[in-house]
C-alpha cells in the first residue's frame, strides 16, 4: 500500500508511458488521479494520446512503463483471464454506438447483463429502470435502425451502465451527433455522474467542454499539458 | 457462517447454469442462421467418416483373418525317419513337452496320416487305394499357443537324431502379419489426413459464423464477457455438426456393410476361405469411434476458427 493510501483513487496513472511496437511513443510519463464521483474531460487533437489512454484502461493495450491502478488494485499487468473482470468495472460508450442490429433496444441492454450471468429476475427489474433513466422506455421494443443517432447513443449509454460499473468511459460520445442532440447526451451523462458514477469522457467538442466547467485534462503529443478543475477546452481553434 | 457459504455456493451454481444456458441458446440460434453452411459441414464430416468406415471395416476384417489364420495354423509337424529308435522318439517328445507354450504333443503313425489324407481328398481318395506301400512318414503333431513364438522350439527339434523334417506355417503367418500392418499403417495415414481435412472444413464454416458475429464478439468483449463465454456457443455449434455428421455416417456405414455381409458373405468365403465380421460386432465400435471423432473434429474446428478473434 502507498503512504497516501487514505485516499483511494478510483483511477490512478503513475508515470505511465506507452510505446507501440512500431516505435511510436503514444503516451509519455502520464500521471493522473481521478476520484470517485468526478466528471473528467480528456481533450486534445487527434493523435494526442486520448484513445491510447482509454485503451490502456480497458486493457486493450499493454503498458510499457509505469503503474496503473483501478479502484486501489494494480492492473498494470494482469493475466488475460482477469481482463473481462476488469472491464466489468468500466462501462464504455463509443462514437459509433456499437449496438447489435438484430436485437431490440431492450435486448441490447439486457445482453450486457446476460453475459455476466445475471438472473432473469434481476434483468427484468434493472433494464426498464435504466431505459427510463435515459428516457427510452417507449422505444424498448424498437430496433436500432428505427432510432435516431441520439437515441442510439442513449441505448449504448444504458447498456454501459446497466451493470452498475463505478466508471463510465465515453470515447467521443457526441462525435456523430448534431449540437442539440449532443447536449441531450451530455445531460444524460451528467445525470449518471450525479448518481455517483465517475465519468471519463474523451472529446473534441470545444463548446461542450467550455460550457460544462468540469475538470479538463489536456493531452498533446502524448504528454499532459494541462489538468485543471472547472477548466475550458483551451486550445486555439 | 456455513449457511452463508452454502448460499454463496448455490448462487454460484445457478450463475454457471444460467451462463451455460445462454451459451447453448446462442449456439442453436447461430446454427439456425447459418443453415446452409451447417449442412455443408455436416456433409463433409459425414463423408470423411464414411471413408473412415470403409478403412475401419477393412482393418477389422484383416485382423479377423490374421487371428483366424493363427488359430488354424497352430501346429508344427515333425516328420520322423523310418528307422528311428525308441529312445530317439522319447527324446523328441520330452524336448517338445518341456517348452513353455506347447499345448500338446501327439504321435501320428503312417497309417493315421494316410487315413487323414484320404479324408481330405474325399471323392478322389480312390486314387490312394492303389498304393503298394505307405509313402507317408510317422510324425509328431505339436500344438502351440502362439505360432509366432515357435522358432526356438523348431530349431532345437530340427537338430535331434531321427528327425527328418520340421514343417510349420510361420512364413505364411509372417507374410499375413506384414500385410496387415501395412494396411493398418496405410489406413491410419488416410484417417489422419481425412481428420485434418475435416477439421479445416469445419473451422472454415465456423469462421463464417464468427465473421458474421464479429461485431457482437467485439461488444461482448467490451462488456466483460470471458473468453470461454464467447467460445462456448461456437464450440457447441461445432460439436453439434460433428455429432450429426457422425450419426448420419454410422447409419450409412452400418446398413451398407450389413447389405454387403448378407449378400456376399458366402461368395467371399468361397473366394478367400474366411468369413466377414458380422455387422453387429462392429456396430458398437463404429458408434463410439465415430461419435468421438465427430465431436472432436467439431470442437477442434471451432477452437481453431476462433483463435485470432479472441485476442483483443
Amino acid at each position: 500500500m502507498d503512504i497516501d493510501s487514505e485516499v483511494i483513487y478510483l483511477i490512478r496513472f503513475v508515470n505511465v508511458s506507452k510505446e507501440y511496437k512500431n516505435g511510436v511513443i503514444a503516451l509519455y510519463d502520464i500521471n493522473i488521479e481521478i476520484n470517485k464521483g468526478e466528471f473528467v474531460f480528456l481533450v486534445g487533437s487527434s493523435g494526442a494520446g486520448k484513445s491510447t489512454l482509454i485503451k490502456l484502461l480497458l486493457k486493450e493495450e499493454g503498458i510499457t512503463r509505469g503503474k496503473l491502478y483501478l479502484n486501489g488494485t494494480d492492473i498494470t499487468r494482469v493475466p488475460n483471464r482477469r481482463i473481462p473482470f476488469i472491464r466489468r468495472q468500466l462501462g464504455v460508450v463509443f462514437q459509433d454506438f456499437r449496438l447489435l442490429p438484430n436485437k431490440t433496444v431492450y435486448e441490447n441492454v439486457a445482453f450486457a447483463m446476460e453475459i455476466i450471468g445475471a438472473s432473469p429476475r434481476a434483468i427484468r427489474r434493472r433494464v426498464p429502470a435504466v431505459l427510463s433513466m435515459v428516457d427510452l422506455s417507449r422505444k424498448a421494443s424498437s430496433y436500432p435502425d428505427q432510432l435516431s443517432g441520439g437515441e442510439q447513443q442513449r441505448v449504448s449509454i444504458a447498456r454501459s451502465i446497466v451493470n452498475n460499473p463505478p466508471v463510465l468511459i465515453a470515447d467521443e460520445p457526441t462525435g456523430n451527433l448534431d449540437p442539440e442532440t449532443a447536449s441531450d447526451i451530455m445531460k444524460v451523462l451528467v445525470d449518471i455522474n450525479n448518481r455517483g458514477t465517475t465519468v471519463l469522457m474523451a472529446t473534441h467538442a470545444k463548446e461542450i467542454v467550455n460550457s460544462m466547467r468540469k475538470r479538463v485534462i489536456a493531452l498533446e503529443n502524448g504528454r499532459i499539458i494541462r489538468d485543471e478543475e472547472k477548466g475550458g477546452y483551451g486550445f486555439e481553434a | 457462517m456455513d449457511e452463508l457459504l452454502e448460499t454463496k455456493r448455490r448462487v454460484g451454481m445457478a450463475l454457471k447454469l444460467r451462463i451455460f444456458r445462454n451459451m447453448f441458446k446462442q449456439g442453436i440460434q447461430s446454427m439456425w442462421r447459418n443453415k446452409s453452411m451447417g449442412l455443408a459441414s455436416i456433409t463433409s464430416i459425414a463423408a470423411v467418416l464414411m471413408i473412415l468406415g470403409i478403412v475401419l471395416v477393412l482393418i477389422l476384417s484383416i485382423n479377423n483373418v490374421v487371428n483366424d489364420t493363427k488359430l488354424k495354423f497352430d501346429e508344427i509337424e515333425v516328420f520322423l525317419e523310418d528307422q528311428i529308435s525308441r529312445e530317439q522318439m522319447t527324446k523328441i517328445e520330452d524336448t517338445a513337452k518341456n517348452v513353455p507354450g506347447v499345448v500338446s504333443v501327439i504321435y501320428r503313425s503312417k497309417e493315421q496320416a494316410l487315413d487323414l489324407m484320404k479324408e481330405d481328398w474325399g471323392e478322389d481318395a480312390y486314387l490312394l487305394e492303389d498304393l503298394e506301400t505307405n509313402p507317408l512318414p510317422n510324425s509328431y503333431i505339436i500344438k502351440v499357443e502362439d505360432i509366432e513364438l515357435a522358432d526356438n522350439l523348431v530349431n532345437s527339434i530340427k537338430t535331434l537324431d531321427g528327425v527328418e523334417e520340421v514343417k510349420y506355417y510361420k512364413d505364411i503367418i509372417d507374410k499375413l502379419l506384414n500385410f496387415a500392418s501395412y494396411i493398418r499403417i496405410g489406413g491410419m495415414i488416410i484417417i489422419a489426413v481425412l481428420v485434418f481435412v475435416s477439421i479445416f472444413i469445419i473451422s472454415n464454416t465456423i469462421k463464417l459464423t464468427v465473421t458474421s458475429r464479429k461485431r457482437e464478439i467485439n461488444i461482448m468483449k467490451y462488456v466483460g464477457a470471458t473468453n470461454s463465454y464467447i467460445r462456448g456457443p461456437f464450440i457447441i455449434e461445432g460439436v453439434f455438426f460433428g455429432i450429426v455428421g457422425a450419426l448420419f455416417s454410422i447409419v450409412v456405414v452400418y446398413f451398407a456393410y450389413r447389405y454387403l455381409y448378407l449378400n456376399m458373405n458366402e461368395s467371399f468365403y468361397n473366394m478367400f476361405t474366411f468369413y466377414l465380421i458380422p455387422p453387429e460386432s462392429i456396430f458398437s465400435d463404429i458408434t463410439v469411434i465415430f461419435l468421438t471423432l465427430g465431436a472432436g473434429i467439431g470442437a477442434m474446428g471451432s477452437m481453431l476458427s476462433l483463435k485470432k478473434f479472441l485476442n483483443v
